[in-house]
């Protein structure tokens, strides 16, 4: 009889690799992961609920860091990417992983190696994307604040970037369909989760939150984007490719478009 | 600050630097170490792309478009009957530092026309990224103009701001600048690239002794050519670029299909389509001989002058060397088979990891992501079905465009469209 079970974890990374650390410890013939909030229990199997225990997650994560380095990027990312069962296919390659002398991580010609290399690649384009496309704007209490609605849950992977480029000076970047932020003080980079009703994206509704010349920039930088365009090489294809037409609400320089 | 009247210069002056096509704000190397503002780490990021297609990762200006010069190919020539205007050394540096804080851009790209002298118009430029640098504490990336004929001391200074120079050669023979641009004098344009070449490989080889050595023009200088502009061939081009390359250690050789500007006997008329496959064209070669590893001879020779416009060169040149392929996926060195069309450095780079785990084959390579629809009549793997058969050139390039839909197709097709949609 084996004893197949459903894993539930808090859905932090954390508790991912604590449910990792569990189903080898406890040589559980894993059926699912699955976050407590979309949990569905099968018919026939059992469920476990693990508790997130950072010792625990930690020395998976060394493990992993000590077989390879891309492995654990990729396995970072592709669990960034929320897709559905996610989980089982990471747990499937840590597996691979493990018991495989060499690392697994190029092994391309494999299914489960090939698609998690390419949900890595997926979440890494859409922090660079958001890199690009955050769009702050100076609030009268003088912090910058940006909203973004990232198609995958990267505001962890872009903090580091944000926190060394702008040193000196206070942002906030808001995630407005995951409903938290990250915000500097000029020390450190927090974490911070609020209920924003207000979306402050658009410039033609102007908010008496902002600075009085924050209009006046997004005036100068749209104008820069118009002079800038050559019209007798439009290419508009090319253009929406490059910038995707479900962030333009966020760009000032593509407000009037929509 | 006057909003209104820096928003009407900078229409000005941003519309009037738009033909430098260099964006790039990559390969420089700054850290924020001192709680500045901004951070480059060697990646470039385009913050945004205009409708044409291009990126936006500087802000692009002239200092001014004011200029003693007459260039035919050129909007800002002194004879063209266009607005004129001048930032000051402060508004450019207030308008860098409000972009760069708000996440638009990565940095500065400043360009200039010439006004009093070469060495006046220089000077201002570097006034301006000195600021930058000194005052505002800015670690990001600043692209300046080399004014050709500025003085070496000039030049030197310059590098210690800037991130990259370029002169832009603009027109790729000697023949062309006299009859296009005859103030000019090529050795205006040699003699400041001679010197900030000269400079990198100095600070370059201090910096090994002495750490503490400032940085001189990190991401290296670029230079510019104007397509179509004087009926010049793809082969003058390339083989202009490779000098380019090898004598002065260009980073890069941008390419930029000529936009009629002006009314001119010597040039194109306005209207005429900007060549922008052939520029295409240019810059998949640029790449096969940067990163590819061929050799400009093997793709531009006498009796292949221009390029092909239906294909591109690499499959090109596969189809007139026939007789290397085809070759083994799983045994091939990495040399041939980034020479194989279809097959791209990244898919190289797989191929290589993905073959040390077991032999590949079709199906394999098709997940893996390669342009089988080109790839397969140039290569074995492991399957007993042998695409590449004898098939001579013509009917494998006849094959390969028949069962593919190139984004340019609509431009060469000779073949008349069953419905056409677009009479009215």
């Amino acid at each position: 009889m084996n004893n197949s079970k459903v894993l539930i974890y808090d859905g932090s990374f954390n508790g991912f690799l604590t449910s990792i650390f569990v189903a080898f410890e406890e040589k559980v013939t894993v059926s699912q992961i699955q976050k407590e909030t979309v949990c569905q229990s099968g018919l026939f199997s059992e469920t476990q609920t693990v508790l997130t225990q950072v010792d625990k997650a930690k020395r998976v994560w060394n493990g992993i860091q000590k077989k390879s380095n891309s492995a654990l990027k990729n396995i970072y990312f592709a669990f960034q990417s929320e897709s559905q069962d996610v989980e089982l296919l990471l747990y499937r390659y840590i597996c691979k992983l493990f018991t495989h002398e060499t690392s697994i991580a190029y092994d391309y010609s494999d299914g489960v190696v090939l698609k998690i290399s390419q949900l890595a690649k997926s979440v890494g384009r859409e922090k660079h994307r958001m890199e690009a496309f955050v769009r702050f704007q100076l609030t009268k209490d003088g912090i910058y604040f940006a909203n973004i609605e990232p198609d995958f849950d990267v505001l962890p992977l872009i903090s580091k970037h944000f926190r060394s480029r702008y040193a000196d000076q206070y942002w906030l970047i808001y995630d407005v369909k995951r409903k938290y932020g990250i915000y500097y003080d000029l020390e450190k980079v927090e974490i911070v989760s609020l209920d924003l009703f207000e979306i402050h994206s658009n410039s033609i509704h102007k908010s008496h939150k902002m600075t009085a010349n924050e209009y006046d920039y997004q005036d100068l930088w749209n104008n820069y984007f118009k002079s800038t365009n050559i019209k007798s090489r439009i290419n508009l294809k090319l253009h929406t490719q490059h910038v995707p037409k479900r962030y333009w609400k966020y760009l000032s320089e593509k407000k009037q478009a929509i | 600050m006057d909003f209104d009247r820096i928003k009407e210069k900078l229409n000005i002056l941003a519309d009037a630097a738009k033909y430098d096509v260099s964006c790039s704000s990559s390969g420089s190397k700054r850290t924020n170490t001192n709680k500045g503002l901004g951070d480059s780490t060697g990646m470039g990021i385009c913050h945004s792309y205009t409708e044409d297609g291009r990126c936006v990762s500087l802000l692009k200006i002239l200092m001014t478009n004011y200029c003693i010069f007459d260039c035919a190919y050129c909007v800002t020539r002194k004879s063209n009957d266009i607005k004129r205007a001048a930032f000051k050394i402060q508004e450019v540096v207030d308008l860098t530092i409000n972009f760069y804080r708000r996440n638009y851009i990565e940095g500065l790209f400043l360009s200039s026309g010439i006004f009093k002298s070469p060495d006046y118009t220089m000077e201002r430029l570097i006034a301006v990224a000195k600021k930058l640098r000194e005052e505002e504490n800015f670690n990001g990336y600043i692209h300046l103009k080399s004014i050709p004929g500025a003085s070496d001391e000039l030049m030197r200074e310059a590098g210690l701001y800037a991130d990259r120079l370029s002169v832009n050669i603009e027109v790729p023979t000697i023949s062309g600048l006299k009859l296009l641009a005859p103030d000019k004098k090529h050795e205006d344009f040699t003699k400041p690239m001679l010197k900030v070449k000269n400079e990198i490989i100095q600070y370059k080889s201090e910096k090994k002794l002495i750490r503490s050595t400032p940085k001189y023009a990190p991401a290296g200088q670029s230079t510019q050519m104007i397509i179509g502009a004087t009926g010049e061939s793809d082969k003058d081009i390339m083989y202009s670029a490779t000098h380019y390359y090898k004598n002065y250690n260009m980073k890069r050789v941008y390419y930029s299909g000529y936009v009629p500007v002006a009314e001119d006997s010597r040039l194109p008329a306005i209207g005429t389509q900007v060549p922008m496959l052939r520029e295409n064209r240019l810059y998949q070669t640029d790449w096969l001989l940067r990163f590819y590893g061929f050799n400009v001879q093997e793709i531009l020779n006498n009796n292949h002058p221009n390029l092909d416009i239906d294909i591109d060169p690499k499959l090109g040149w596969a189809l007139r060397n026939l007789h290397h392929f085809p070759i083994d996926i799983n045994k091939a060195d990495k040399l041939m088979l980034a020479r194989v069309p279809g097959i791209g450095l990244k898919s190289v780079h797989k191929i290589l990891n993905a073959r040390r785990f077991r032999n590949l084959n079709w199906e394999h390579l098709k997940k893996i992501g390669i342009a089988l629809n080109r790839a397969k009549y140039f290569i074995l793997c492991d399957s007993n079905k042998w695409v590449h058969r004898d098939l001579d050139a013509d009917k494998i390039k006849g094959m390969i465009i028949q069962n593919s839909a190139g984004k340019f197709r609509k431009e060469y097709s000779t073949q008349l469209e069953l419905f056409n949609t677009k009479a009215v």
